[in-house]
């Protein structure tokens, strides 16, 4: 089985972002980048299923500046094979994504294409339902366990009322939840033999894809600020405030 | 031209949440239609027809459609959609699934996950776990969005629409369902509910969230959870509140033993007022609380159970 896996780079989640002042965004200058975190528990599947003697070839693509180039490093380091950076300085809005992620797979022929459930910036969580609408294919999302079978998968969704296990057929994609698994951390020597693993650089315009955006982001805003509140001395204080609480809504 | 919301369901029951995506989606100012997509549906498709405000249920029946698969309700949509201006969905997992996959066929860019509509073509939504609102205006020839529920109120439930039938010929599951693992709890439903009591990952135990439930029973409130309590074992998934789990804006949010890590922040932000347990002064979930209580958890949530039952709280649920 040859497996897909699409990563993007993103502002460190651990970073406490800050919108910009004219609300034209969030600062990204001078911020930590990194992969998004959905995107590494889907690295780390394919590279299990590899380990497990079901996939034979790993290839990772971003889409994004030069310096995405350092997530798909990060991917060859946890063990994928080879790279596709398809380099743009554009803001490249999620259907753009899928159609130019379609591209790659009309010509990578994968069998399995894994990706993260969401991105930590913009939260879409569109990408894997999209490409997959596009190509045709079965999805599974928001997948917390996945075995690969004899042409199909069985993979463990997380849904509203808990989890549900669906069968697929190949090819299929998956999006990748948190508890998918635990992703590795590269050990040394697999960071500098990443380096020699082939990545290639294939500028934007050469998919012949409009990626021109569809919508007009107006502005950003910071969230409404919560005022802070008061501490109560005691359980009796406590509950005569949840008392009062619970009577106004029966009240309603 | 109208607006079609898609119904959420789930074991026969209209989900409570689509009342509130009506909402929003008569205020997108066209006459809204239901579909309600499924198999043995005729009890959803009459909870939906006493929503008020809409033209009218239509009402797809299939196998194919007897348990949610984004591929069936997709292809039922994209026949539908020449008919619509706007087709909306909940952001919950159906619509999460359905959405984009269905945006894709219409070459259309979805907006997701709206908290705010200021006019049929320009909403908010937050961005980077809730620490940024985006406004985004859609010129496009149709809109397909989905909606964050807890953040409109639900329409009443005085409405007559009339019920018409689909053509769901055609409509084939390339999915299978092979078992789906269900949270037994008679608890409310956590996206709606008015009162929701949430455990951190220092409840401690699978056992010492019996306690927090024990509150929620008193309360009448859902149970929710942070990622790390999920994690380890503590509390089933579907409890999960934060940027990857649910989001939830009920009247009362009471934290017990939670710090407030971002991620679960950005999933209670739209509470009205949140209660903090906690022993540290210190923590970011403590700092927000318009009430917060110092002091262990588990000496402080029996006391606190006792009381309310002292001062007549509790033997009603609460919707």
């Amino acid at each position: 089985m040859k497996i897909l896996v699409a990563v993007k780079r993103v502002v460190d989640h651990n970073v406490r972002i800050r919108v910009r002042s004219d609300s034209s965004g969030v600062e990204t200058d001078n911020v930590r980048m990194s992969m998004n975190p959905f995107d590494k528990h889907a690295v780390e599947a394919a590279v299990q299923l590899a380990e497990a003697g079901k996939a034979d070839e790993i290839v990772i693509v971003s889409i994004g500046p030069k310096q995405a180039n350092d997530v798909i490093l990060t991917a060859l380091a946890m063990g994928a094979h080879r790279g596709v950076l398809i380099e743009t300085n554009e803001r490249v809005e999620t259907l753009a994504v899928a159609k130019l992620l379609k591209a790659v797979a009309d010509e990578e022929k994968p069998d399995l294409i894994l990706l993260g459930k969401q991105a930590v910036d913009d939260d879409s969580n569109h990408v894997g339902q999209m490409l997959a609408g596009l190509l045709g294919w079965p999805q599974a999302t928001f997948a917390s366990e996945i075995k690969a079978g004899e042409g199909g998968l069985e993979v463990t969704r997380e849904v509203d009322y808990g989890r549900a296990t669906i069968a697929l057929p190949l090819p299929a994609i998956v999006t990748a939840d948190l508890r998918l698994n635990t992703p590795r951390n590269a050990a040394l020597p697999m960071v500098m033999k990443a380096r020699q693993k082939p990545l290639a650089v294939r500028p934007v315009a050469e998919f012949g894809i409009d990626i021109s955006p569809r919508l007009v982001i107006d502005k950003v805003s910071p969230p409404a600020e919560r005022p802070g509140g008061r501490q109560v001395a005691d359980t009796a204080e406590l509950a005569a405030f949840i008392a009062g609480e619970v009577k106004e809504l029966e009240a309603l | 031209m109208a607006t079609l919301v898609l119904a959420d369901h789930d074991l026969g029951q209209l989900a409570p949440a689509t009342a509130r995506v009506v909402a929003a989606g008569l205020q997108l100012g066209a006459p809204v239609d239901v579909l309600v997509a499924g198999d043995d549906v005729d009890k959803v498709a009459t909870a939906a027809a006493a929503l008020e405000g809409m033209a009218r249920v239509r009402v797809a029946r299939s196998a194919a459609l007897a348990t949610p698969s984004a591929e069936a309700i997709s292809a039922l949509l994209l026949k539908l959609a020449p008919e619509y201006g706007a087709i909306v969905a909940g952001s919950a997992a159906v619509g999460r699934d359905v959405i984009p996959r269905l945006a894709a066929g219409l070459d259309l860019m979805p907006v997701t996950d709206i908290v705010a509509i200021h006019a049929a073509n320009r909403f908010d939504r937050p961005i980077y776990a809730g620490n940024a609102i985006e406004t985004v205006v859609s010129n496009q020839t149709q809109q397909v969005l989905t909606i964050r529920a807890s953040a409109f109120r639900p329409v009443g439930q005085g409405g007559s629409a009339p019920v018409e039938q689909v053509d769901a010929g055609g409509i084939a599951a390339v999915t299978r369902l092979l078992a789906a693992h269900r949270t037994e709890s008679d608890v409310p439903d956590l996206a709606t509910a008015q009162i929701v009591v949430g455990g951190g990952v220092s409840v401690g135990s699978a056992e010492g969230f019996k306690l927090i439930e024990r509150l929620a029973h008193r309360l009448g409130a859902a149970v929710g959870a942070t990622r790390a309590a999920v994690d380890a074992g503590y509390a089933p998934n579907d409890w999960q509140v934060g940027q990857t789990g649910k989001i939830i804006a009920p009247d009362v949010y009471i934290a017990v033993g939670i710090s407030g890590a971002l991620q679960h922040l950005a999933g209670i932000q739209g509470a009205k007022k949140i209660v903090a347990i906690n022993t540290d002064p210190e923590a970011p979930l403590v700092k927000i609380a318009d009430v917060a209580l110092i002091g262990d958890l588990f000496a402080v949530v029996p006391e606190l159970i006792e009381e309310l039952a002292r001062l007549g709280i509790g033997g009603q649920a609460q919707g």
